[in-house]
């Protein structure tokens, strides 16, 4: 088809980018340590029954709160669980959460933003005002308020966690639509007769992916931070699953015994993951912003 | 439009925001599954009693009453009964008010100092192995979470080498109380003014050192976004012409880096200012349930612990209209500060 071969025009390049991430200056680095930390804690969780060295829930398999030694690498935890076997396993439910919230997001943010850009008028306005009041708000509280009302399911938390988020996709696709449209291969498009979907979504859309890119890496690291903030604060999902969020919550109750090991391996797991989505948010909009890219 | 009529505008615009975000929690609170009043006492209630709960804080009636009741409430600063004690939820929000307020002011500071120092160095040494140090400080202090530093913090300076308190916001039975000034008893709730006005050094020093930890924790956390930021608009500004310009005439380069560079740089620094006050509110919670500071951030965690609906509603929405203000001063600032700005 000779009128989409504009966009796949100027796709091209950043999808095979991914080859040539290293040549890509700091920005490349930065995407690629990103992803190495992702790839590698999406593979211990999931492999996590396998390579455990001791089963992460079971109670009493140590003694309790003892210091890390050659039998428990990170200690023992208040209930004598193996503290090692709970971080290898402890970071599911978190990305769970964390991605399917960003999954949402996705899914409402993003179709909003291309059909209020697009067509303007009372319905832009009124879906504008409301993104931007949510946009203000500050994000952990209001989904304190929602995972508190809907209860502290996997989906639940997600759902609290996507409010909060959505107005960043709608504001960038939004804005990214407005001058998108004016483009002369969208006006060909349009001259043509192609109908408002084919505009959107094979248009436009494609152009407005590498922001929603480096907005969701981003978004996921709030959500991994949101999430770890709403356990803490006894709003996690499940606790009898191991997690990281929960063994820092009772972790601290070990705080004034001294033993540090209980909170510090969870909270620093959490960071890492955390930095991992941010190293490739932050890389890719290095990458893609022609500002940087000129002194670079 | 001058800067009154700006500022008249988008005060205009503040409103319907706010009503937008009041619905929002109201249908959140009050119209999503789930009992608000059996959740709270859970199945320890009969029913009967649970009706009486019910009226007694207004849930009985059809909710379009509710809504009206609640919005007519609020324009009278009425943020409803707590279920817990029935005391009104405002009062406890204003008592609590003044320990977030002198947490997140301290902290913003921390944030800004931090920020615009690693910022304004790691633009001079663009693209050096200090530069990237800078840059990767910015993404760790971003990926932490507020309260594992907070704990990281408490571990090591109060508990491990015991230099600093690790809760609270004085000593037992230190707090200030202000001064009588002209008749009048001002007492602003943030222990740091208090001490200095009741002229008690002590105070304000035992003050100060509870406020060092929970400061640095929660200003560390943001002091991330405004590194990212005052570099990239260094880059941005130490790129121009009449930079360029001034190094030809052979300015020394802490001049260009601060009276050109950094003066110019700091307006987008403002605007972050005030979109950063949102996540230093929402830090602050998390901050304060580590500290045990007595503010806003504990207040909603025990509400949130004893499933008190009207005090969450109300927490919630008292943060709206907190951060709503702010944002509305930051931006009549930011267009009094630069006279580029078409309103």
């Amino acid at each position: 088809m000779k009128k989409t071969s504009t966009v796949a025009g100027i796709l091209k390049p950043r999808i095979f980018w991914f080859f040539n991430l290293p040549r890509l200056g700091t920005g490349g680095k930065m995407v690629t340590l990103g992803i190495g930390i992702v790839v590698f804690m999406i593979a211990m969780t999931t492999l996590a029954p396998f390579i455990a060295p001791h089963n992460p829930g079971q109670i009493n398999i140590g003694p309790i709160a003892s210091p890390p030694n050659t039998q428990f690498p990170m200690g023992t935890n208040h209930l004598g669980q193996d503290i090692f076997s709970r971080i290898i396993s402890g970071g599911a439910i978190m990305m769970q959460v964390a991605i399917l919230s960003v999954i949402i997001c996705i899914t409402v943010g993003v179709p909003l933003g291309l059909a209020a850009g697009y067509t303007r008028g009372i319905g832009d306005r009124v879906a504008s005002l409301a993104m931007d009041s949510l946009y203000a708000f500050p994000g952990l509280v209001l989904a304190i308020a929602i995972a508190s009302v809907l209860g502290t399911g996997v989906v639940n938390l997600a759902i609290s966690i996507a409010v909060v988020y959505i107005p960043s996709y709608f504001r960038v696709v939004r804005s990214q639509v407005l001058s998108l449209k004016e483009l002369p291969f969208v006006e060909a498009v349009k001259a043509a007769g192609g109908s408002i979907a084919n505009i959107l979504f094979k248009q436009i859309l494609p152009n407005v992916v590498p922001s929603i890119a480096a907005i969701a890496s981003i978004n996921v690291a709030d959500a991994v931070l949101t999430e770890a903030g709403l356990t803490y604060l006894g709003l996690g999902p499940n606790v009898s699953l191991p997690d990281w969020g929960w063994d820092i919550f009772y972790g601290k109750n070990l705080f004034f015994s001294g033993a540090w090991w209980a909170w510090t391996f969870p909270g620093l797991m959490i960071v890492v993951l955390a930095a991992g989505f941010t190293f490739i948010g932050e890389g890719l909009s290095e990458i893609w912003s022609p500002k940087l890219q000129e002194q670079g | 439009m001058s800067l009154k009529s700006y500022i008249v505008a988008r005060l205009a615009l503040t409103v319907p925001m706010l009503l937008i975000l009041v619905t929002v929690v109201f249908v959140i609170v009050r119209i999503l599954p789930g009992d608000p009043v059996l959740l709270h006492f859970g199945k320890q209630i009969t029913p009967e009693a649970a009706e009486q709960v019910k009226h007694a804080l207004g849930l009985d009636v059809p909710l379009y009453v509710q809504y009206t009741n609640y919005l007519s409430d609020l324009i009278r600063g009425q943020l409803g009964t707590s279920f817990s004690n029935y005391e009104p939820v405002s009062r406890q929000i204003f008592s609590a008010f003044p320990a977030t307020i002198e947490l997140t002011i301290y902290s913003m500071l921390v944030a800004i100092v931090i920020g615009i120092t690693f910022g304004v160095r790691a633009s001079r040494k663009y693209g050096s192995a200090e530069d990237t140090g800078f840059r990767t400080y910015a993404i760790v202090s971003y990926a932490i979470p507020v309260f594992f530093l907070g704990l990281i913090m408490q571990a090591t300076f109060a508990v491990g080498l015991h230099i600093l308190p690790a809760t609270g916001r004085v000593s037992a039975g230190n707090i200030p109380q202000g001064a009588d000034f002209m008749g009048v008893h001002i007492q602003t709730g943030l222990y740091t003014i208090d001490s200095l006005l009741a002229g008690n050094l002590n105070q304000f020093i035992d003050a100060l050192k509870h406020l060092i930890l929970p400061s640095l924790t929660l200003g560390i956390a943001l002091s991330g976004v405004f590194v990212r930021i005052t570099r990239s608009n260094m880059l941005d500004i130490l790129n121009q012409d009449f930079v360029t310009a001034a190094k030809a005439r052979g300015l020394k380069e802490r001049t260009i880096l601060y009276s050109y560079g950094l003066r110019n740089a700091l307006l987008p620094v403002l605007t972050v200012t005030g979109l950063q006050f949102a996540a230093l509110l929402g830090g602050a919670i998390l901050t304060e349930t580590t500290f045990a500071w007595g503010g806003l951030g504990t207040y909603l965690f025990r509400t949130i612990q004893a499933y008190d609906y009207t005090a969450i509603q109300g927490a919630v929405v008292f943060f709206g209209i907190l951060v709503a203000f702010v944002s509305l001063v930051v931006d009549a600032l930011y267009a009094y500060l630069d006279p580029r700005i078409k309103y």
